[in-house]
């Protein structure tokens, strides 16, 4: 459609470019393969999901509650930003006048900055006290929920935020014509439009959830438990590797970086995910 | 599809109270967690807790030399991540049907990059940078380390952006005779400029935030660094280090961190008289 | 603005080759600088750097370089020789015996509850059945009726395998229901949660109780737990904190252990709430 006079070097630079950034994460790939191999060829890749427990220095190694521990605490920060981050979008565009919805989005970008530190010392401070007043044990599984929740309600609120302004901006006149009122263009018109957008970022923050440690550490228990109640401790794999790598040699060291590989491995199959239900969408 | 009114008018009056609630509740939490912040903080802050470098492992003076190191470590990261971010949405957003094997390679990686956790990429950075390319604890390493990490948010933020200007505008620039490469310039960058801004908001705070990945890269010394080759704490490793590991930090801790804040509140603000006053200016009034 | 054409990508790029060059010179001109690495334990590391700022007020010239880690990594450091020095929380086990290892404090591992818990003593075997889950409510121990939050700390923690060490117990044993990573964590958790038990480092904890957080040091085998009974070598769980080097260590290495182990930095020992050596 356009004359391609000077495309081609444009587009090679934009080749080169792309090509860096898509072979970054094969060099990380590498190196986590590199550290876990000492481990994997020791132990044999079945110990890490059939041993008593996780002692390295006792040299059992069970990874298994761990995956599901992380599984469980970013299902659970999802489900509860999820319903969060596109009401505070909703709000920034079609409820709140002018001037408060550019001062809520500070507010939402500002939230996206906030160290994980600083939630997790406020969820350990003021949070979990808060919890265990109604359950014996204060850091748990629900705590870290709410926690991570917190953490990427940013991230789902901003880049929902961006697809509605723009499904908004093509179809609410065309909607108003039609008489329907704010909730309705909402329901019908916009939030399905802004669909791509908003599950594109739903999974960006899954995918941060999976990623977070500091903050998970301070309230979650960090027990090495399958997590199979609510007020009950558990222990990520982002949180194993933290709480020991400082500490950890040989087959133990090792081990951990099994667990970057096992989180990696997470990853991707979101991904996948993600892609099938992009294609779903679109066939809709 | 036509209800009685009662029944429109009693869900649209409960999707609003739900929406105000929400927004509400978030808000009301962003409040509670300053509000501690400043309530801890505030008493610590003052003109020469900015200009005095830290004393007694950070419990007295002040982050004068860990601003330095956050702000030279942020400039790495961005000077490294935008250019790449941008020229690599670009590609995905506007070259797409060329070549759908290496367009899928490059965002599948991205797509995987995003989920990396910030302790991987800490001692992805140490092992590369720091050792493989020999830049030791750096302002460089870290930078660079969080480059890497940030370029998935710029690269899916900006790409979003690009791909929501609408195609008429490429057709009339089309119509207009304009080259490829002049209807980016003019048309379609600006026309995405304000999701550019807000990519790179959200990519910067993301850096400005990350601790894990900045303790095995940037490292651990607090003194104010000569070169990009010196090791430099960042504020977050600073905060971290106070809250975690010196036991009497937490005052100390929270004024750093409402000074990381306030770093935010003037990045957030430039990106937004950005995208409302500079890029975008021209093409589309909003 | 960013115009996009090929030359405003390359223009970062330049910046930062230029970057790179600039400190490269810089770091080449700064050769007859000395500059002493340390890499190491995150107990030791805010001492050594306090400890190196004032080696390098009295040495012109001198750079000391503190980065932390973990114990594990002061001790893989020190062997590959990417740090001058390694620095290290305890004492160096049998498979360490390669490295040399200089002491330059001590520091204890106590046992704190809240302070609003009754308790004042456990007996040993109380904690071991506490933290083997046998005992899971203070009032078993004669304290208030609720359930005991035991705090654990992570595997491979020196702090751990002392705790472990003296109560003869393996930590596939314990019963935890939480576990921390540093000594402040533990602190902050305890001094928030009425009910919980935990063990960190006697420094952290002194420095805690005189600034007005609400937890309580228990004694431990009726010995009170002090800087002042780790100092004098009654109280029974402590531990070194160590420089290690896999060699014999010269020049500028030799000239900072012999400053950190003077008399001249026991005030800075001390206000990091460890203990200084000769007094033992």
């Amino acid at each position: 459609m356009f004359p391609s006079r000077s495309n081609d070097r444009l587009l090679w630079i934009l080749r080169g470019s792309a090509a860096i950034s898509g072979i970054v994460v094969l060099f990380i790939l590498l190196y986590l393969v590199l550290g876990a191999w000492p481990a994997l060829r020791n132990l044999g890749l079945s110990r890490f999901f059939f041993d008593e427990g996780w002692h390295p220095t006792e040299d059992v190694y069970n990874l298994s509650p761990m995956l599901l521990g992380t599984l469980a605490v970013s299902f659970g920060a999802v489900a509860l930003a999820t319903p969060l981050g596109i009401g505070a979008a909703v709000f920034c565009n079609s409820y709140a006048p002018a001037p408060v919805a550019s001062l809520y989005r500070g507010m939402i970008a500002l939230m996206a900055g906030i160290p994980s530190v600083i939630y997790g010392f406020w969820g350990l401070v003021t949070f979990v006290p808060l919890v265990a007043r109604f359950v014996p044990h204060g850091q748990n599984l629900f705590a870290g929920c709410v926690i991570l929740a917190l953490m990427i309600l940013p991230t789902i609120a901003l880049i929902a935020d961006a697809s509605i302004a723009r499904a908004s901006k093509e179809y609410q006149q065309s909607s108003a014509a039609l008489g329907l009122d704010r909730w309705r263009t909402l329901r019908r018109v916009v939030i399905p439009a802004a669909g791509s957008g908003i599950t594109a970022g739903i999974f960006l923050a899954a995918a941060r959830a999976i990623g977070e440690t500091m903050a998970v550490i301070m309230v979650t228990g960090n027990v090495v438990r399958v997590p199979d109640e609510l007020f009950q401790p558990t222990r990520t794999l982002t949180a194993n590797i933290a709480l020991e790598m400082a500490y950890a040699m040989g087959d133990h060291r090792s081990a951990l970086f099994v667990s970057g590989l096992a989180l990696f491995v997470m990853t991707l199959v979101l991904t996948i995910v993600a892609q099938f239900f992009g294609k779903v969408r679109s066939h809709v | 599809m036509f209800e009685s009114t009662w029944r429109q008018h009693f869900e649209a009056r409960l999707a609003a109270a739900t929406v105000y609630l929400g927004a509400f509740l978030i808000a009301g939490v962003f409040v509670w967690i300053v509000g501690g912040l400043l309530e801890s903080g505030i008493s610590k802050l003052s003109f020469s807790f900015l200009t005095e470098s830290p004393s007694d492992a950070g419990r007295a003076g002040g982050i004068f030399s860990i601003i330095v190191s956050t702000m030279l470590i942020l400039m790495v990261c961005g000077l490294a991540a935008v250019p790449l971010g941008v020229a690599t949405a670009l590609m995905l957003a506007e070259f797409q049907s060329r070549n759908v094997w290496f367009d899928g390679f490059v965002r599948r990686s991205l797509d995987l990059l995003a989920g990396v956790p910030s302790v991987v990429f800490g001692l992805f950075g140490q092992a590369f940078f720091a050792k493989t390319l020999g830049l030791g604890f750096s302002i460089l390493t870290g930078g660079l380390t969080l480059a890497c990490m940030v370029l998935p948010i710029l690269v899916r933020s900006i790409e979003v952006g690009m791909r929501g200007v609408p195609v008429d505008y490429r057709l009339g620039a089309a119509a207009l005779g304009l080259t490829r490469v002049g209807a980016l310039r003019r048309v379609v960058f600006p026309a995405a400029a304000p999701a550019v801004a807000m990519g790179m908001v959200l990519g910067l705070a993301r850096a400005t935030a990350e601790t894990a990945a900045l303790i095995f890269t940037s490292g651990y010394v607090d003194r104010l660094p000569e070169s990009l080759l010196d090791s430099g704490r960042a504020l977050s490793v600073h905060i971290y280090d106070l809250t975690m590991n010196v036991p009497g930090g937490s005052e100390n801790a929270a004024a750093s961190a409402l000074v990381l804040l306030l770093m935010l509140l003037a990045m957030n603000g430039l990106a937004f008289f950005l995208g409302k006053h500079g890029l975008g200016r021209g093409v589309v009034s909003s | 603005m960013p115009h996009l054409c090929s030359r405003d990508f390359i223009r970062p790029l330049l910046l930062l080759v230029l970057a790179f060059a600039v400190s490269a010179c810089s770091r080449s001109g700064s050769e007859e600088r000395r500059t002493l690495v340390l890499t190491g334990s995150s107990t030791v590391a805010p001492l050594a750097s306090e400890i190196g700022k004032r080696f390098e007020s009295l040495h012109p010239g001198v750079r000391i370089d503190v980065q932390t880690g973990g114990s594990s990594r002061g001790i893989n450091d020190a062997r590959q020789g990417l740090a001058g020095l390694g620095m290290v929380s305890r004492a160096l086990g049998e498979k360490e015996k390669d490295l040399k290892a200089y002491t330059v404090a001590r520091d204890g591992v106590a046992l704190i509850v809240h302070g609003d818990n009754p308790i004042n003593s456990l007996s040993d075997t109380e904690v071991v059945s506490i933290y083997q889950g046998k005992i899971g409510n203070w009032k078993t121990v004669g304290g208030m009726d609720a359930a005991i939050t035991v705090v654990n700390k992570a595997e491979g923690r020196s702090t751990l395998e002392l705790f472990l060490h003296y109560f003869k117990m393996k930590n596939s044993e314990v019963r935890p229901h939480v576990v921390i990573g540093d000594n402040e964590q533990g602190i902050k958790t305890v001094s928030t949660t009425k009910n919980a038990i935990a063990y960190v480092s006697i420094g952290a904890a002194e420095y805690a109780v005189t600034h007005g957080l609400p937890i309580k040091l228990l004694p431990i085998a009726g010995i009170p737990a002090t800087l002042a009974t780790v100092a004098e070598g009654t109280f029974p769980i402590s531990r070194p904190l160590n420089f290690v080097s896999l060699s014999e260590p010269k020049g500028l290495a030799k000239e900072f252990i012999d400053f950190a182990r003077s008399e001249a930095v026991h005030d800075i020992v001390r206000s990091q709430y460890f203990v200084p050596i000769t007094e033992q």
